[in-house]
């Protein structure tokens, strides 16, 4: 588990009960990559994600850990999104086996890019879009942004500087 | 075990409660502070970009928290209606702990303009609008803006603003320096004649009230002070309220309905308690304090043979014109970095669009916006810019630190049908029926938002933008976190909810006391007024009570 930078106190708390309640589950879970996807699904998600942020000279959405943010929310506070995601990943595997014959992750990116726009306009795709952007753009804490990739590219201090003033700007 | 009776039982801590609590308490009445949610301290900042009040993707952090136990119905235009939970935005959420809003605002500090009271004799009847007068002017209000500019702390400099109505006393704390948003906008404000100013805030910006400075971070909207700069009700007038001992504060304390004597008058409330003990307080006066939706909410569910469709609502009137703000603006792109990191962002404002916009029915403030974290920036993409890929990661990447936003809340028509009911099926955890919310904007809210758009436009462009684009509301309801006018104030019993004096027509014990009242709700944020308004309702309480 990742140290959080800045731990809040009901949360953590909350996870800890989870954790107790059902040590069971925790142990059938060792040495599993995701808290709720299989395998196969995380890699249809990585692959759909790495279009919609692709890596170039800054980290794309998979490097930057878009997956486990994902991953970690369906257990958690999307948990009531679990079914949507099984069905738009299966809907979309579908689709690259009978266009292409092959799945999604293993499609040339034109290949990938010509699925992905004809379902713009679906919830799915509007909502892993939304989901691609909250692991990228927010806060690591939540499992994305790993190593605070987007922030770096957008040239945003951190750690921030604190109590700054601009006392060298005045009023024209 | 029956709970001593008190003089006053008041049900909200936000902008609203908390300074009734504190008033009522410091004039010796026993007073018992009733707040859904709990007390969130400085601590819990937690400065999380998906989970605040103000990004609340990943929850809203100041409350509902529980979200299964809080759902709330929305209408939609077409009939068709959903059940939402608090951390989406449907819901209109404001927030559920001790200080309210007050906690995790951006703090703008406003008093309405005197025309913002009496926009039907300056302007006119405006069709299909509620649009009336307040009962009450500016000039009413005027010491009681004082006593809270004072009392709860606002630093700014509105001196150079010509359209403020006249005040007897200059803000207690002097502007924060500028950022450097503010030194490029300014000087752009003033080549196009207009009149910028240094934002009022509700937030020190040198040592006040036994709290010390903002440290200029760049979570401030939607967050609480790390370092507790920002001045609530939960850090200036509840603590005073404690301290007089004359204030019980009771938190997780849900107010389940205002029970009334078999004359007619408020006996107290039920509540259900932080161990689910349903209880009842009784209490000389019953003051509510639970923002527009809530407030009207609890109206409603206060059902008895005297007030068969809710308390105070036999002329139909709570719950109606519910409104809040039209948000619109412009975006520009700047040839040179405006991002410096310093918070809170915005600074610089102008009321020359407030009023006497031709052919329109006021208008609203233009400023620059708060620091746009990384995940909310996302919301301000040009229309230009395809929503996912290559383009999209590049215009971040290039653009991020290059971006202004001018932004302002527009003014709105009230909209008879725009409302909050009881909703004749869905219950909240505790048995009680939630807020069912319908209704849209009056579309000369629209035509207004429009313009000012336009105006947001040219300030960017005078200011160096080489590419601008606006950002204009769609007609759906406005509530969220300026949520007004659910229990209008007047002098008509027909035609209102509350009397001048915040007190209820027909139940005179019982007061509301929150944006409820705004009869129109400014084109400004309306958190001052409702302390101006708290202290007003306060002062005139007491009178009537010694």
């Amino acid at each position: 588990m990742k140290i959080s930078r800045n731990p809040d106190r009901r949360r953590f708390l909350r996870t800890a009960a989870g954790v107790a309640a059902i040590p069971a589950a925790s142990c059938t879970r060792a040495g599993r990559r995701w808290r709720f996807l299989t395998d196969e699904q995380a890699d249809t998600i990585g692959a759909i994600c790495d279009q919609i942020i692709p890596p170039d000279q800054d980290p794309g959405a998979v490097s930057a850990g878009v997956v486990h943010f994902i991953d970690r929310q369906l257990k958690g506070h999307y948990a009531y999104l679990q079914d949507a995601y099984i069905k738009g990943v299966v809907e979309i595997e579908q689709a690259a086996q009978e266009k292409f014959g092959k799945r999604f992750s293993a499609l040339a990116s034109e290949q990938q890019l010509d699925l992905l726009r004809e379902r713009e306009k679906t919830a799915f795709f509007r909502m892993i879009a939304d989901h691609a952007m909250q692991g990228f753009y927010g806060d690591p804490r939540h499992g994305g942004n790993r190593d605070f990739a987007s922030w770096k590219m957008m040239g945003i201090p951190n750690p921030p500087v604190r109590g700054r003033q601009q006392h060298d700007l005045t009023k024209s | 075990m029956a709970l001593e009776h008190v003089n006053a039982v008041v049900i909200g801590s936000g902008a609203g409660g908390g300074i009734v609590a504190k008033e009522l308490a410091a004039a010796g009445m026993k007073v018992a502070l009733l707040e859904r949610g709990r007390w969130i301290s400085p601590y819990e900042c937690a400065k999380d970009d998906l989970r605040n009040q103000r990004t609340s993707v990943l929850g809203a952090s100041f409350g509902p928290d529980d979200e299964e136990r809080n759902p709330r119905v929305k209408v939609e235009k077409d009939g068709s209606e959903q059940i939402v939970y608090p951390s989406r935005g449907a819901y209109n959420n404001n927030a559920m702990c001790v200080g309210g809003g007050t906690a995790s605002y951006g703090a703008m500090a406003w008093r309405f303009m005197p025309q913002d009271f009496r926009l039907k004799t300056t302007y006119g009847a405006v069709e299909g609008s509620t649009l009336e007068d307040w009962p009450i002017t500016y000039d009413d209000l005027e010491p009681f803006y004082e006593q809270a500019e004072y009392e709860i702390g606002v630093s700014g400099d509105v001196v150079p603003d010509p359209f403020k109505g006249p005040r007897r006393k200059p803000l207690p704390m002097p502007p924060l320096p500028p950022n450097r948003e503010y030194a490029v906008l300014r000087p752009a404000a003033l080549r196009l004649g207009l009149h910028p100013f240094d934002i009022p805030m509700l937030r020190n910006s040198v040592p006040y009230g036994g709290r010390q400075a903002c440290m200029r971070c760049r979570w401030c909207v939607g967050f609480a002070c790390e370092v507790n700069a920002k001045c609530g009700t939960q850090n200036t007038v509840i603590p005073a309220a404690l301290a007089s001992g004359n204030c019980e504060l009771r938190t997780e304390a849900i107010v389940k309905e205002i029970v009334l004597d078999a004359g007619g008058k408020a006996r107290g409330v039920k509540y259900i308690d932080e161990k689910e003990r349903l209880r009842e307080q009784t209490a000389d006066v019953v003051i509510v304090s639970c923002g527009a939706i809530e407030s009207a909410r609890l109206l409603l569910n206060s059902k008895s043979r005297l007030f068969p469709n809710g308390i105070g609502n036999n002329h139909d009137w709570v719950g109606r014109n519910l409104q809040g703000h039209a948000y619109t603006g412009a975006n520009g792109l700047m040839p040179f970095d405006c991002y410096d990191d310093v918070g809170p962002g915005a600074g610089v404002a102008i009321c020359d669009y407030n009023h006497g916009n031709k052919g329109l029915v006021g208008g609203g403030m233009l400023c620059n916006e708060f620091i746009r974290l990384p995940y909310q920036f996302l919301g301000r993409m040009p229309p230009w810019i395809p929503a996912w890929g290559k383009e999209h990661k590049d215009f971040v990447r290039t653009w991020y630190r290059r971006a202004v936003n001018v932004q302002g809340p527009v003014q709105e028509m009230p909209v008879f049908h725009a409302r909050v009911e009881a909703d004749p099926k869905v219950k909240d955890y505790w048995g009680v029926p939630v807020a069912r919310m319908s209704g849209n904007k009056h579309p000369h809210t629209l035509e207004i938002a429009d313009f000012m758009s336009r105006r947001a436009e040219e300030w960017l462009k005078e200011a160096g933008a080489t590419r601008t684009w606006r950002r204009v509301p769609g007609d759906d309801l406005s509530a969220g976190q300026h949520q007004a006018g659910t229990c209008r104030m007047g002098n008509d019993p027909k035609t209102s909810v509350v009397d001048k004096h915040c007190r209820v027509h027909d139940v005179d014990n019982l007061y509301v006391v929150d944006a409820s009242v705004h009869v129109t709700n400014g084109g400004f944020n309306p958190v001052l007024t409702i302390m101006a308004i708290a202290y007003w309702a306060s002062h005139h309480l007491l009178k009537a009570r010694s």
